[in-house]
């Protein structure tokens, strides 16, 4: 009887068709434990702004009321309020989605000039990589938050604020998500372009050369869907960087202007509060923080599922 | 970038005709590019027209940067750029030096103790806490650290440490005082960095561990201490050179936020300071020193690898 059943299990297995690789990457992923587990406080991260914004009007959010400055936390304002009297909690509601929509947006342009520099300059190799790489040396050697803080003087208050969906946003916000994405895109370049360099040696490709397929397929169509997974590790991560470039820049004063709340720009000046207001800018930081580390799990998951052979650390 | 003349007429309204003359003065009638080159290589070699006529009747003043001119700083009007900088730059390096120190020594121990541990508790405990610290943000464990050694210890009653400024003014500026005032920014730099090195380290020390001459170095009988130290972390260390290396100049700039946080007066504030009021030659100066060291950095790390490491060889 038990010896039955283990030959009907074996066959069974033998006849379950083979995992493709994306059951595969899935299986690793869903092995990771903090990945799964950072997954899971970001979806609660992302409910918590844009399902927040169901029960708290944007209005209220940026409703000044300074005779109820700076109050401590209490039933009808949970997070305290202000240095003007807006409720922190429902600014960090409102905050999180500009913070996270910034985050995404930057890393979409972080991502697109990445590939596009990396893949020119590792597809035509010679004078064009070279130029290309000096000039991503040469973006390199200035320290990100100087160039951040330099273009968004340079770039900022130049654009009106924008009205999308029947809400007003700063112009500032536009700004803010170019530069991030102006001064990141060097690391995924670099990546892009060793993944181009080494494929692009493979036999497939000469095939598809010898057949008479155009540069621009080759790129779009072979080589970049072979390179994709550590394109994906490094976008994901990049998400995370950026929100934190964009609370650094709020943080000084320099980036998202007010009333449009971010997590960066609701800590700007908190820390003349730090003994008598610690809610301003405790809430506000804990929720970067867990955004920033559930990214970074996420990201070190899909490293582990995607692509296991390059784990570095 | 604001505006230069507004900075340098100071609060009193600017006659504009002064205006005009500052202007050419300053060569900010002059198209970006020409800008750029005078700023690069000085005016010297020209003349400029200051008084509008349309003739150039006046010799330039301007060496440029590249023959060592940063310029003259416009808010602390006619001091050179360079001494603007200088007396910020010591300031900045000791909180800096400090720090790397800390982080260096920190995660030696940290990186190596998880090696050898590795899957232990502590390991796992290290290897979260290091994730934790990678996504801090610097301006939250600074505003904590702040909150829990000086506000609530103030509270309970404890010695509590100073957060802001680099020494209290009645008591003045000695060793003792910069001392106490650098420990919490020293501290916030030091916790984020030490996460990401002591994970380096970890890796590059598992990695040794399980190398032919290791074992070797076991099978003969030597003491566990001697193969750690000796043996394994001497090769396991030349990696770290080069992130050290590439990270140091980095760390010139990198304080930009603890040092606004703290109020600590060192180059990263200079550079906001002087950002907000469009005092461009003193930016552009910053900008350029720091870019400088950074290469200078990794010229000089690339040399020292090589001479630390004798497989390495430059043809």
């Amino acid at each position: 009887m038990s010896t039955d059943i283990t030959t009907n299990l074996l066959i069974d297995d033998l006849e379950a068709p083979p995992l493709t690789l994306q059951e595969l990457a899935w299986r690793r992923f869903t092995r990771h434990k903090m990945a799964m587990l950072g997954g899971i406080f970001l979806i609660l991260l992302i409910l918590y702004s844009f399902g927040g914004s169901l029960f708290v009007d944007e209005k209220y959010a940026n409703l000044t009321n300074p005779p109820i400055r700076l109050s401590a936390p209490s039933i009808q304002h949970p997070f305290g309020t202000d240095t003007v009297g807006r409720d922190v909690l429902a600014r960090t509601i409102y905050g999180g989605q500009i913070s996270m929509i910034i985050g995404i947006l930057a890393v979409l342009i972080e991502t697109s000039l990445g590939i596009l520099i990396g893949a020119i300059a590792g597809y035509y190799g010679g004078k064009i990589d070279s130029l290309l790489m000096r000039f991503t040396e040469a973006m390199l050697n200035i320290p990100e938050i100087f160039l951040l803080i330099v273009m968004a003087k340079f770039f900022g208050n130049k654009i009106p604020n924008l009205t999308l969906f029947g809400r007003t946003f700063s112009g500032s916000v536009v700004v803010i998500v170019v530069i991030i994405g102006l001064t990141s895109w060097m690391y995924l370049a670099r990546i892009v372009r060793a993944e181009f360099l080494s494929i692009k040696e493979n036999d497939f490709i000469l095939a598809a050369k010898a057949t008479g397929t155009s540069n621009a397929e080759i790129i779009i169509r072979h080589i970049l869907p072979n390179s994709i997974a550590p394109i994906i590790v490094s976008a994901t991560l990049g998400v995370a960087n950026a929100i934190l470039s964009e609370a650094y820049i709020s943080f000084l004063g320099l980036g998202v202007q007010p009333p449009t709340a971010t997590w960066g720009n609701m800590l700007d000046g908190a820390n003349n509060y730090i003994e008598s207001a610690p809610w301003l800018w405790f809430f506000p930081g804990f929720l970067i923080l867990l955004t920033v580390l559930s990214i970074n799990f996420l990201g070190d998951g899909l490293r582990d599922a995607l692509d296991p052979h390059s784990r570095a650390v | 970038m604001g505006d230069p003349i507004a900075t340098m007429g100071g609060r009193t309204t600017t006659r504009p005709a002064d205006r005009e003359r500052l202007k050419r003065q300053l060569g900010l009638d002059k198209p970006i590019i020409v800008q750029y080159v005078y700023w690069l290589i000085g005016n010297d070699w020209t003349k400029i027209d200051l008084d509008g006529d349309g003739v150039a009747e006046t010799a330039g003043q301007r060496h440029g940067i590249l023959r060592g001119d940063f310029g003259y700083s416009l808010v602390n009007r006619g001091k050179p750029v360079l001494d603007v900088i200088g007396e910020r730059l010591p300031n900045t390096l000791i909180l800096m030096l400090a720090a790397e120190f800390v982080i260096i020594l920190g995660s030696l121990l940290v990186g190596v103790y998880s090696a050898l541990h590795q899957y232990s508790f502590t390991d796992h405990f290290i290897t979260t806490l290091s994730f934790i610290g990678y996504s801090m943000p610097i301006f939250f464990i600074a505003l904590l650290s702040m909150y829990i050694f000086a506000v609530l210890f103030k509270r309970w009653g404890l010695p509590y440490l100073p957060t802001v400024g680099m020494f209290d003014p009645q008591i003045g500026k000695t060793t003792g005082q910069v001392l106490l005032h650098m420990i919490l920014p020293v501290f916030s730099i030091s916790a984020i960095s030490l996460a990401a090195y002591s994970r380096y380290i970890r890796s590059t020390m598992l990695e040794v561990m399980n190398q032919d001459y290791i074992r070797t170095a076991k099978a003969k009988g030597l003491p566990r201490r001697q193969i750690i130290f000796i043996h394994a972390l001497k090769n396991a260390s030349l990696p770290i050179v080069t992130v050290i290396g590439l990270d140091l100049p980095l760390l010139l700039g990198g304080a930009v936020v603890t040092e606004r946080i703290f109020a600590w007066p060192g180059m990263g504030r200079l550079f906001l300071d002087h950002v907000e009021r469009a005092d461009l030659p003193v930016v552009m100066g910053i900008l350029m020193l720091i870019s400088v060291a950074v290469v200078v950095f990794q010229i000089l790390t690339d040399i020292i690898y090589a001479w630390l490491d004798p497989r390495i060889r430059y043809h």
